[in-house]
């Protein structure tokens, strides 16, 4: 029965070959998927950079300080008048934020404000007990670190970058009391919220390090 | 020129001025009330300090336009409340006024930290009282007023 060995032979050499065809297929497939994972996060890391070039500019940094005061100017000084942080954020009774800030910039005087003017929590501290900047890495950590964010994902993050009073005063901050503009973050809103969404599309990756 | 229901001390008062017009002026020049000061219309002495919806509040750098329904509180109304009574009391009686000028915003600051924290410590004093210049550096006997207003309030 020559034609019915054929037959088997043929089959044999169909199941190989698809079945070669499913592994190799599979192998590239996977390959393909750490390629696209790889650049992912090769994308989200570079994103994230931009992220930190904006996150520590003094507009937005000089409220996310280690200390028990907020900083002021593109020097980064203390606050004026021995302003404090106050339990929440928001100065003491008598000298709080809203004792000079108000709802919005006051160009007359080149006092800055904004809706609900207060610092950042110690929980998203950005730089170090001497006012330096933390690292890339360590400001990553602490913005993705769900229990010192206020519970917020990468969806909710990008949200705070796009809507938050404060986060947008930083690209409208007014003069300065000698009547000049306040310098801006190195990316505009736009190019901000872009990276951001590109970060947080990556998955919110972190540099490694300290 | 825009039209403003203000309530300032509690009772209704209107004014017609330009919305930018800090609320010091409006006080000043508009209501004649000038127990609030001009130091140096940039919110850096304190002078000017008024209760905004009881939060001490620079009027020098307040447009007008801003204020809204917020009730105003001002050192004419001291002599009325009783921690504002209290804290004049102690004023004079350790006689901390030099020249004086400054005295309305640091009473108006004293008071806004004593009904927050009826016992002050040194710190929360100097904390709270920080943005408030006195030229006359009144600032010991501005201290020693505070803890004995904290003793009297009853």
């Amino acid at each position: 029965m020559p034609h019915i060995r054929a037959a088997g032979l043929l089959i044999a050499a169909v199941f190989f070959v698809s079945g070669s065809w499913v592994i190799v297929s599979g192998a590239l497939g996977q390959a393909r998927d750490a390629q696209r994972t790889a650049a992912s996060r090769t994308e989200g890391l570079a994103a994230w950079e931009r992220v930190y070039s904006v996150l520590t500019h003094p507009r937005c940094i000089n409220c996310h300080t280690a200390t028990n005061y907020p900083q002021q100017g593109d020097d980064r000084q203390r606050h004026f008048a021995n302003v404090v942080r106050g339990p929440e954020g928001k100065g003491v009774p008598g000298l709080n934020c809203a004792s000079c800030h108000q709802e919005s910039n006051v160009d007359s005087t080149g006092v800055p404000g904004g809706h609900n003017w207060h610092l950042a929590p110690l929980s998203m501290k950005w730089q170090d007990l001497n006012d330096k900047p933390l690292s890339s890495a360590a400001v990553c950590r602490q913005v993705t670190d769900r229990s010192k964010n206020h519970n917020m994902d990468g969806p909710k993050l990008l949200k705070h970058h796009e809507e938050e009073a404060l986060v947008l005063w930083a690209w409208q901050p007014g003069r300065r009391p000698d009547g000049t503009m306040r310098t801006l973050p190195p990316l505009s809103h736009e190019e901000f919220v872009a990276a951001t969404s590109r970060w947080v599309e990556a998955g919110t990756p972190c540099p490694q390090g300290r | 020129m825009t039209t403003y229901q203000l309530n300032v001390n509690g009772e209704r008062r209107e004014v017609t001025v330009d919305p930018s017009t800090p609320l010091l002026w409006v006080l000043r020049e508009d209501l004649k009330m000038t127990g609030t000061k001009y130091g140096c219309g940039v919110s850096a002495c304190g002078a000017c300090t008024v209760h905004v919806a009881g939060v001490a509040t620079r009027s020098c750098m307040l447009p007008v336009s801003h204020v809204g329904e917020r009730p105003i509180v001002t050192i004419e109304a001291m002599s009325k409340d009783p921690v504002g009574r209290a804290v004049q009391d102690a004023w004079v009686e350790k006689d901390v006024v030099q020249c004086g000028y400054c005295q309305s915003g640091q009473i108006m600051t004293a008071v806004a930290l004593l009904k927050h924290t009826p016992r002050p410590t040194d710190t929360n004093i100097d904390e709270s009282m920080g943005g408030n210049i006195c030229r006359c550096a009144t600032y010991v006997r501005i201290r020693e007023a505070i803890k004995l207003a904290a003793q009297n309030i009853k």
